[in-house]
């Protein structure tokens, strides 16, 4: 089937989505990063792999944290950096994405990174740009945040390499999030035997379970036995209105207590993209335990996304 | 102007015909059938051996944009689309800019149409004022005017009160009440069917409930005002069994699909293709098949092109801002026979559905070629693929899911009033 993330020949081209990627490639990316983990706690921080390439992060959409890692991971490869944050520029001056688009082109950058508020946004771009650009997905409405994802499974990875004997359980707005499409998208990718998502039913899509995913309504049954629990973050909109009555409620149902945490495996990690909600969905007991994995996310997310650029560059033709 | 179109496989659903037979026109009307009228001398032979003659196709919903969005579409490159697709009498929605709700506005659309001499137009009033569903509309003055059925096209009436009166009063004058069943809150800001692929690619969904909870409620007062009403582009197999079991009570509605909806579900929207982003959403396989089904035993009266064209910078965009609609004029006749041998629906029957059905559904005097009748017809080639090409559809809008495809059914003519329109 055509994919429009490969050429021709099954390479990457372009990161749009976990979703089809072969796990080989997957695999390529996480192995990739493990080399670059090193980088940062060298005392000259960079490599020379993307010298004289230009990188340009598209932001449609505000973004400090994302932003800020993948402009460390394309320095640290020796790239040059140039960021735009269209929402206060051109858009709202009534330039279409696509001008955008072509006017960075005309300005011979390498490859994209682009975050915008509408699903579908990086593959209306992959599929619009110039042959030799390549476009990463930093996040497209609900619909993915590959990097996200990956590092996720990175840090996995580095904590329970036996990914075919794992029980995973991701929790919370699963409906609104891209961050949990590519995670759950990414496990089964990797092989990993269960993965259930926690959450009340105004927070789930309809048919989820096509992902491959156990829904679970109840954190007490959902949590039972698993080694990794995905916290997912709560919009601040969301928290009161008609899908949830109030932050209160929702932290007593799905908020993770070290109670709660307890009926996981006594030697579950717990993630957490960023950022958090203390006292919503987390716990800071749980937040800043000895289980949690948080921190060396961030950290991973660089060099996972220093493995995505170097690999996306190396395809070039 | 006299024609003689022969050695054709001559098709009148209506007459229950489908035989070898001539046809012979004169002055705008069908003289005859197999056999030449007395001192017949024709002034053009057309013939139409390995071709079929049916009656010119009728197409309950098409946006022809103006007046208002001329920069999407003129009347005359839609009309010139329509005769190309052998759609002889088509309705067009009252959503133009401004709204079809003024008396004077019909008389002008209907003028400008009759001067390009193509398809006959059959405007649609709108139900409401401004189509913002709290007005009613002079409905007895722009019937007047030539308006054949009152609708709201895509805006929902909220307030039921409302929705109640305007069937009342339709009901007064007999008037047929044409609504697309979508309940506005449970559709808010949706672009997809709420399943599987929403799931996947997080596009905000609309629920199967948006579409049965509005029906039930229209189904409903519909009932108790005694209004005509006639449900437009059904999406989902549950509406259709509604449909169903309305109509085995007795009630006086129709129905109907578009053709983009019998054959695509919401897998098509692919990697985001825009093309696919219609109104209602293209919905599952379990769906599709059951608009099908229901096409084919009659409790979907009629299958519309649902022609709406877009521009081309509309559909450039990510799927969620994009513009709702594809063009279809061409296509109606095509991907009703592609239903109709898949579902081995017989020709006549599959033909009534775009013939017959409709004008029956609008209350006009077309799709027959009885004696007398206005000489609108469609020869085609059933068996001739074409490949469905955007800049060779005459259509300003060329968005269609079907770009790239080949569908059999080829127009060879297309006459309106016994004059030749279109060749082919």
């Amino acid at each position: 089937m055509y994919n429009p993330q490969l050429t021709k020949d099954g390479k990457l081209k372009h990161l749009l989505t976990i979703e089809g990627l072969p796990r080989a490639i997957l695999n390529q990316i996480l192995d990739t990063a493990e080399s670059f983990v090193g980088v940062a706690e060298r005392e000259v921080k960079k490599v020379p792999l993307l010298r004289g390439k230009t990188v340009c992060n598209i932001f449609f959409e505000n973004s400090t944290r994302t932003r800020t890692t993948f402009e460390i991971a394309a320095k640290r490869l020796s790239a040059d950096v140039i960021n735009l944050n269209v929402n206060t520029s051109s858009q709202s001056k009534g330039e279409t994405i696509l001008d955008t688009v072509d006017n960075l082109t005309a300005m011979h950058a390498d490859m994209f990174v682009v975050r915008h508020a509408e699903s579908g946004a990086a593959h209306f771009i992959a599929k619009h740009v110039a042959p030799h650009i390549h476009v990463i997905n930093a996040g497209d409405g609900r619909h993915a945040h590959p990097t996200q994802g990956l590092l996720d499974v990175f840090t996995i990875r580095r904590y329970k390499p036996e990914m075919h004997n794992l029980r995973v359980a991701l929790v919370g707005d699963v409906l609104h999030s891209r961050v949990a499409r590519s995670e759950i998208h990414a496990l089964t990718t990797l092989g990993v035997p269960e993965v259930r998502v926690i959450a009340p039913k105004t927070l789930l899509p309809q048919d989820v379970e096509k992902l491959g995913v156990q829904v679970y309504h109840d954190m007490n049954t959902g949590l039972k036995d698993v080694d990794v629990i995905m916290m997912l973050r709560l919009q601040n909109e969301r928290m009161s209105g008609a899908l949830l009555p109030s932050a209160q409620e929702y932290y007593k149902c799905y908020g993770l207590t070290p109670e709660k945490l307890a009926l996981a495996k006594p030697d579950a990690i717990v993630l957490h993209p960023g950022p958090m909600n203390r006292g919503v969905e987390i716990d800071s007991a749980v937040a800043d335990g000895k289980q949690s994995v948080i921190l060396p996310q961030v950290t991973y997310g660089i060099a996972v996304r220093m493995a995505v650029m170097s690999i996306l560059a190396g395809n070039s033709e | 102007m006299k024609i003689h179109i022969k050695n054709g496989r001559l098709i009148d659903p209506k007459h229950q015909i489908d035989a070898n037979l001539d046809i012979f026109i004169a002055a705008g009307k069908v003289a005859s059938i197999g056999q030449a009228p007395a001192n017949f001398v024709a002034n053009q032979v057309i013939d139409a051996t390995g071709l079929i003659v049916c009656p010119g196709l009728v197409d309950v919903s098409a946006r022809l944009r103006e007046p208002g969005n001329e920069y999407k579409a003129t009347l005359e490159s839609e009309m010139r689309a329509a005769v190309a697709g052998g759609i002889t009498s088509l309705a067009c929605p009252p959503d133009t800019d401004p709204v079809l709700d003024e008396p004077g506005l019909v008389e002008m659309l209907k003028h400008r149409a009759k001067q390009l001499h193509l398809s006959n137009v059959y405007p649609l009033g709108a139900l409401t004022r401004q189509l913002a569903g709290q007005q009613l509309t002079e409905m007895s003055e722009l019937t007047e005017a030539g308006c054949v059925g009152f609708a709201q096209a895509d805006k929902a009436i909220i307030d039921t009160q409302v929705l109640w009166r305007a069937m009342q009063y339709a009901a007064t004058f007999g008037f047929t009440v044409w609504l697309r069943p979508e309940e506005p809150y449970l559709a808010k800001n949706g672009i997809a069917h709420d399943g599987e692929v929403s799931a996947r690619l997080g596009l905000k969904g609309i629920p199967v409930a948006a579409e049965t909870l509005a029906l039930g409620t229209m189904l409903h007062i519909a009932r108790e005002t005694g209004a005509k009403l006639h449900l437009c582009r059904l999406s989902t197999a549950e509406g259709v069994t509604m449909i169903r079991e309305a109509k085995q009570r007795g009630q006086n509605i129709s129905a109907d699909v578009s053709a983009n909806h019998l054959h695509l579900t919401e897998h098509d929207i692919g990697f985001f293709d825009s093309n696919c982003h219609l109104k209602p959403p293209l919905r599952s396989q379990r769906d599709r098949d059951a608009l099908r089904q229901g096409l084919a035993d009659g409790t979907i009266d009629t299958v519309c092109s649902d022609h709406t064209p877009v521009d081309d910078d509309a559909k450039l965009m990510p799927f969620g801002e994009t513009e709702p609609g594809a063009t279809g004029l061409e296509l109606l006749l095509s991907l009703t026979l592609k239903w109709a041998s898949e579902q081995h629906v017989p020709l006549t029957q599959a033909l009534a559905r775009v013939t017959q059905a409709p004008a029956s559904i609008l209350g006009v005097d077309a799709g027959h070629l009885g004696l007398d009748a206005r000489a609108d017809l469609c020869i085609f080639d059933p068996e001739h693929y074409w490949k469905v090409e955007p800049q060779a559809l005459f259509s300003q809008g060329k968005n269609s899911p079907f770009n790239g495809l080949e569908l059999a059914g080829k127009v060879r003519y297309t006459l309106v009033n016994g004059h030749i329109v279109h060749e082919a």
